[in-house]
């Protein structure tokens, strides 16, 4: 595998999708090529620093809207 | 995991509560593993049938689950505070007036989240007129070897105040095309798999790991001026 082989395999063995021998062979180009062990790691950290599980709060009376919403529909639905 | 904790601890505001395979590793020394599905729970199932046969209060169950993820994705998209509650609220409602429809083939979240994307685009063509549509071919014939090479700081986050780092990391995913932004908030910042990701936006899974890898590199080129050892806040 060479350094364009890395990069467009990239998403895929970040994703952990890569089959095994994928996996070794890019593994093997990465134990020699420093720019690709830099791209690699900077894209893992990428998206580490957008990933979690901490969504945004909603404005106070955005759910007593939605119920406001949700009732006027259902009242509409039920009639 | 040193420089997993250390993400977490400075990052609150972007909400990391980091996927710790991709921290534990570094260069590629170990397996990465796939992003955990942790949004679904048990009693999911019965909610919604329960809210299919009208019962507004286990739609309000689903509604306090997700709304907080579907607003925070609306609002990526949308880059827009009030089309976001606008997006998120009519969301909601057309989930609840097309329950009868959801056939349960996918996660109700994954539905949902189609839903919610339709009605934040709608939101930002009407902004900017020129947005492709998602299910057009995107550009992806250019070149992706990537430029910037130099290597990021140990910690670059605490080079940054945190309300610096917020609008580094909002102001670099606000300039990507809203067709590989999109991708790349389902799949990396939602936990979508790759396969709920192209359900989700009615795209190939092909189209979804194209544009998700180009966002990535994308995203890391922006980061880069920002993260590198030489670089000055």
């Amino acid at each position: 595998m060479n350094c364009r082989g890395v990069i467009e395999e990239l998403s895929n063995y970040l994703n952990g999708e890569l089959d095994a021998v994928g996996m070794a062979e890019l593994r093997r180009h990465l134990e020699r090529c420093k720019n690709c062990r830099l791209v690699v790691d900077t894209t893992r950290q990428t998206i580490m620093f957008y990933s979690g599980d901490e969504p945004l709060p909603l404005p106070d009376d955005f759910r007593e809207r939605l119920h406001d919403a949700l009732l006027r529909r259902l009242g509409r639905q039920s009639t | 995991m040193r420089f997993a904790s250390t993400v977490c601890a400075n990052l609150l505001p972007w909400g990391i509560r980091c996927q710790t395979a991709f921290a534990q590793e570094s260069m590629g020394s170990t397996n990465p593993k796939p992003l955990p599905s942790t949004i679904v729970r048990d009693d999911e199932g019965a909610l919604v049938t329960a809210a299919k046969a009208g019962d507004l209060a286990a739609f309000d169950e689903l509604v306090n689950r997700y709304e907080r993820r579907i607003f925070r994705l609306t609002t990526h998209i949308t880059q827009n505070r009030e089309d976001a509650e606008d997006a998120t609220q009519d969301a909601f409602l057309k989930a609840f007036q097309h329950l009868g429809t959801f056939q349960g083939g996918s996660r109700f979240y994954t539905w949902l989240v189609r839903i919610a994307v339709n009605e934040a685009l709608m939101r930002l063509r009407r902004r900017r007129p020129n947005v492709v549509s998602l299910d057009e071919p995107a550009e992806t014939d250019g070149e992706i070897i990537p430029r910037q090479i130099e290597d990021w700081a140990p910690t670059p986050e605490q080079r940054y105040a945190r309300s610096e780092m917020n609008s580094i990391l909002s102001g670099s995913i606000a300039d990507l095309d809203p067709i590989f932004r999109t991708v790349f908030l389902l799949r990396d910042v939602e936990g979508l798999s790759t396969e709920e990701t192209a359900d989700a936006l009615g795209v190939s899974t092909p189209a979804v790991k194209s544009r998700l890898l180009r966002a990535r590199l994308k995203l890391r080129e922006k980061l880069s001026p920002y993260f590198e050892r030489s670089a000055k806040p």
